[in-house]
């Protein structure tokens, strides 16, 4: 009983951590250091997975966090980083004037996830189900990266972010999808990366920068 | 076990196998011939895949991984149909494209492998048991697409493709976490978890799934989905992206692609009504009267011809998705019908709506006139497009529109009046915009486009025959449709 207590606390431990860094590229601004933390955000979730595979016995999950390591906090953050030293962007910073409502919001926000999955923590018997609300609260705060940032690179982060709280979500609620949706998930998570990587070029050359604010050519109506 | 289970395999194989070829050659001069002929050999699997179908009941693999009854066959075929006729369409206009220098051979062959590629998403789709992999495959149709609606690489289209790609890809990840938790809810019924995602055995256990669970997975499904409906708020990335792709894209994103969000949606539906009563199907008639009233309001303003059918789009997404809402069998055969007429339809608007902007070399509706003076098919598909979307009779758009109304009138009275207004403003709308674009003096600088009515014609045929009489076999089929969603049939 009391390996379990310990395995429970450090499962925690680790969920904490990884919304940490979901918090922590809110705040951050150079673009170079967002993707580094972006990976340790992948690495972290590795872990997390690893051991909810060594406590509960399920051997399939260690399969999903090598996938788990070897494209979030590998792969993809390796190819943005080529990328953005490509495009000469690494020095790159984000005005971000107001930042501190923001991270208030990020804070209402995981409170806003404790309070929804209310109704599954009371069914589940796992013994992760204290952290399926820091899973949402991590798509969440993907989300609102997606929405208070400009700048291309930081957007693509926010998107995969909301995909490792996705992720995140089925290890810790059901142990994992069914193997064949994982694979399917991530061979989309592969090739959306791929493809961000494609309009990165395309908006450098079109628009001849990647903040998304110069976006703004399609209207409503035009007047 | 049905001996005809092996025929649904073609069906995926044969765009998933012409993709690849036309990965090789899709640059070739004939590669337009060649992309035509997967697609009438995808038509015709999915004729068999039907006959089948029709002759021994629903379909379920050996490995359980597709699942085919009477509310996706028609889907399916619809599906290849359109396919086929848009890509007689794209033949020509992707040459007249090339000629004027819009896409280089590479691109052409992105297009022509994207094209093959997102006709096998959404047929998988369609045909896939497992509601994870419908998740991966509607993400997967996004991924096809983005690059088609950035084809040309000019700043708008860029902008475009971006807006579609950030909004439908934050959108759709709603929908990924709704199905963890009926995923989770599931694991507490079905005994064994490699079963737990496929909707054949979630649909047997539908009544013992945990409620609150569902009432959550079920809202987040909807906001997942309904992006790619294009249901009002979540619809900006739908315009955008529908005028500034190459128009054949334009054509299978609003007559197919739409459909296929709403057929997931409605999937879903039906796994959530038996614990969750009335709610599920309320949400989806706030949802889809919303977006009707919005994209009716929208239609006013448009400036740019494309645009102006997208809006039109949401329109319908919103009525059939308001149908589905009200449930019953009047109104999910309504809806069905109107699937089917508005995907026709709305198709051929499209392929239309491009030959006039090759005209007039632009999109831009102010510099369109005189349609029926330059080249009298295409002003004439207009217009009868036109007629036929804004639910003119005898088209089929009326009689899908009246059996909703109908419908409406019979469950939710005060209902009616917003709807019959909505259709009229929308009229209005759409024929204040076409008028001068058919009609009127042809301005100068006007080119002659090489056409392909052909889909055209078909296509509004196909329109007038469902408005006039629905065929037997076809009534049939959409009442099977309609028994299996609404548990009660009409005729």
């Amino acid at each position: 009983m009391v390996a379990v207590g310990l395995y429970t606390q450090a499962i925690r431990m680790l969920a904490a951590l990884v919304l940490f860094t979901s918090f922590a590229l809110l705040a951050q601004t150079r673009m170079a250091a967002l993707i580094r933390l972006f990976a340790w955000q992948g690495a972290l979730l590795a872990v997390t997975t690893a051991l909810v595979a060594l406590v509960t016995h399920q051997p399939r999950l260690y399969l999903s966090a090598l996938l788990t390591l070897g494209l979030k906090a590998l792969l993809i953050p390796w190819f943005l980083n080529r990328l953005v030293i490509r495009l000469e962007l690494q020095h790159e910073t984000e005005d971000l004037r107001g930042n501190a409502m923001v991270l208030l919001g990020a804070a209402a926000l995981t409170v806003f996830s404790y309070y929804v999955v209310m109704p599954i923590v009371e069914l589940s018997t796992l013994v992760t189900r204290n952290v399926i609300a820091v899973s949402l609260a991590i798509v969440l705060l993907g989300m609102l990266l997606i929405i208070v940032r400009r700048k291309a690179v930081t957007q693509v982060v926010g998107f995969m972010c909301m995909e490792n709280g996705l992720f995140f979500a089925a290890v810790v609620s059901t142990y994992g999808m069914p193997m064949v949706v994982e694979l399917g998930v991530a061979f989309d998570v592969l090739v959306a990366s791929i493809l961000f990587g494609v309009f990165f070029l395309h908006l450098r050359d079109s628009i001849d920068s990647l903040d998304v604010d110069r976006l703004n050519r399609l209207r409503e109506a035009d007047e | 076990m049905n001996p005809h289970a092996d025929s649904i395999y073609p069906v995926l194989l044969i765009p998933l196998l012409g993709a690849i070829a036309l990965g090789a050659i899709g640059h070739s001069r004939r590669a337009g011939w060649v992309n035509i002929a997967i697609s009438a050999a995808t038509f015709m699997a999915s004729l068999r895949l039907a006959l089948g179908v029709w002759e021994h009941g629903p379909l379920l693999t050996t490995s359980g991984m597709f699942y085919i009854d009477a509310f996706n066959v028609y889907l399916l075929v619809l599906t290849t149909f359109v396919g086929l006729t848009t890509a007689i369409f794209s033949r020509n206009y992707m040459l007249d494209e090339m000629k004027q220098g819009r896409v280089n051979s590479k691109r052409l062959q992105l297009y022509h492998a994207m094209y093959q590629g997102f006709l096998f998403t959404m047929l998988l789709a369609l045909a896939t048991n497992n509601l994870g992999i419908l998740w991966v495959a509607m993400e997967g149709a996004t991924l096809a697409t983005v690059l088609l609606v950035s084809l040309y690489r000019t700043p708008e289209s860029i902008e475009a493709a971006w807006k579609y790609f950030i909004l439908c890809g934050v959108g759709i990840a709603q929908a990924l976490f709704g199905t963890v938790l009926l995923f989770f809810a599931a694991e507490r019924v079905i005994p064994n978890r490699h079963q737990a995602l496929l909707w054949s055995v979630l649909y047997a256990h539908a009544a013992r799934l945990d409620p609150a669970v569902m009432g959550l997975a079920f809202v987040f499904l909807l906001v997942g989905y309904g992006t790619k409906v294009g249901l009002v708020p979540l619809h900006n990335w739908l315009p955008d992206a529908h005028s500034e792709g190459p128009t054949p894209i334009s054509a299978v994103l609003s007559g197919l692609l739409l459909n296929v969000a709403l057929y997931a949606l409605v999937r879903i539906k039906m796994l959530a009504d038996p614990t969750l009563g009335v709610l599920p199907g309320e949400l989806m008639m706030g949802f889809g009267m919303l977006s009707f009233i919005v994209a009716v309001l929208f239609l006013h303003r448009q400036r740019d011809i494309k645009r102006l059918y997208s809006y039109s789009s949401i329109e319908h997404m919103g009525l059939m998705t308001f149908g589905f809402g009200i449930g019953g069998a009047l109104a999910t055969f309504a809806a069905l019908l109107h699937m089917t007429v508005h995907s026709l339809t709305k198709s051929s608007i499209f392929v239309t709506a491009g030959h006039a902007a090759h005209i007039a070399g632009t999109q831009s509706i102010d510099r369109i006139r005189g349609l029926i003076r330059t080249q009298p098919a295409v002003g004439w598909g207009l217009l009868i497009g036109t007629a036929a979307i804004a639910g003119f009779p005898p088209f089929g758009i009326f009689t899908s529109e009246f059996l909703l109304l109908a419908a409406t009138m019979q469950s939710w009275p005060w209902l009616t009046a917003p709807l019959l207004i909505g259709l009229v403003v929308a009229l209005a709308g759409l024929f204040r915009q076409v008028q001068p674009m058919v009609y009127g003096e042809a301005l100068p600088g006007q080119r002659h486009a090489r056409t392909s009515m052909l889909p055209v014609a078909v296509h509004l045929a196909l329109v007038l025959w469902l408005g006039l009489a629905i065929p037997a076999f076809l009534a049939q089929w959409f009442n099977h449709a309609t028994f299996l969603i609404s548990g009660s049939s009409l005729l």
